[in-house]
């Protein structure tokens, strides 16, 4: 059957797969016929993600438990990398603090994981040269920050900016090795990362009433997403950034 | 701590409501000026100050300031 959304052959990198996006797109990424590669800080919850994997007789997914803002574990997961096809940087952190109370220690570490990780693996798998031709490495980013702005949500904001500079920096430097890289831009994703929050169930119920959908993505709908950047459906889309929204920037 | 030290620091997360308004019985989401960012403000000058974590909805059960410094309190 013609299928260009297909990711069978292709093996997927899937960082923050322990939970959330990260998980939901190691898990559709494997019902697609992917072999995958997931890693995250947390050997329970990442272990919890490879019994949900997709397998069959030759697919062998494999996992790394890693911190990726600290280098050794990087270089140590870099090295036994197998050749990739597909890599999604989706582990991410987030406070809510005014600007008011921002401080070195909460800034740093949500810069550290949000983008610098992130950033770093990128640089790291490129050099070498782990991502084959013709692949494609996708970001979750956010339209935090990038195409709106929330208050309390500086720290957020200002490293998903920082990630989707990167993003379009790295597809222009890629392209000669005909790698893509692109971006998911989501709005509000029913993950842990928006549950038990500083918001309210009051302003929760508000919030969703700014969404023309009248809802928050599934985690399901973003990796979906994800899917069609990683597959050869997507492959003239280079240095582009999806909005994922429910019409949310819409007004 | 105090209940006298925590009102003056909630008062401060105010522009334009006048300190001496702030009496432990302040029905605070009543106030004019009451908004989300404010809101924002009291848990993280809450975690500042008291390195006590306080969800949005627990503030919003809240109903006066004395409510809040007993929160805080029950949870240092």
């Amino acid at each position: 059957m013609y299928n260009p959304f297909s990711l069978e052959g292709k093996t997927i990198l899937v960082t923050g797969a322990g939970g959330g996006i990260g998980r939901a797109t190691a898990v559709a990424c494997s019902k697609m016929g992917a072999v995958l590669v997931i890693t995250d800080i947390n050997p329970e919850t990442l272990t919890e993600t490879l019994s949900l994997l997709e397998a069959d007789g030759d697919r062998k997914h494999l996992m790394f438990v890693a911190d990726l803002t600290k280098e050794e574990d990087l270089n140590e997961m870099v090295a036994a990398m197998p050749s990739l096809d597909g890599v999604v940087c989706n582990a991410g952190i987030s406070k809510v603090l005014p600007i008011q109370f921002l401080n070195a220690e909460d800034m740093n570490r949500i810069m550290a994981i949000n983008a610098f990780a992130p950033m770093y693996m990128t640089q790291r798998l490129y050099k070498k040269r782990c991502i084959n031709k013709g692949g494609s490495i996708v970001y979750t980013v956010s339209i935090s920050g990038v195409s709106m702005v929330s208050m309390g949500g500086v720290m957020y904001a200002v490293s998903k900016n920082a990630l989707d500079a990167f993003m379009r920096n790295a597809a222009l430097e890629f392209a000669g090795r005909n790698i893509r890289v692109n971006s998911v831009n989501p709005s509000r994703v029913k993950t842990p990362l928006i549950q038990n929050s500083v918001y309210s169930e009051e302003e929760v119920a508000k919030d969703l009433q700014t969404y023309p959908l009248k809802r928050y993505a599934e985690p399901e709908e973003i990796a979906n997403s994800i899917i069609f950047l990683l597959s050869d459906a997507a492959s003239y889309i280079t240095g582009h950034a999806l909005i994922v929204d429910g019409g949310k920037t819409l007004s | 701590m105090e209940i006298k030290e925590f009102i003056q620091n909630f008062a401060e997360q105010f522009e334009d409501t006048d300190a001496s308004v702030f009496t432990p019985d302040t029905v605070f989401h009543d106030l004019d000026e009451w908004g989300s960012l404010i809101g924002l403000s009291i848990i993280a000058m809450i975690d500042d100050e008291y390195g006590v974590t306080i969800k949005g909805d627990e503030l919003r059960t809240a109903k006066t300031v004395a409510d809040v410094f007993e929160l805080v309190k029950s949870k240092k």
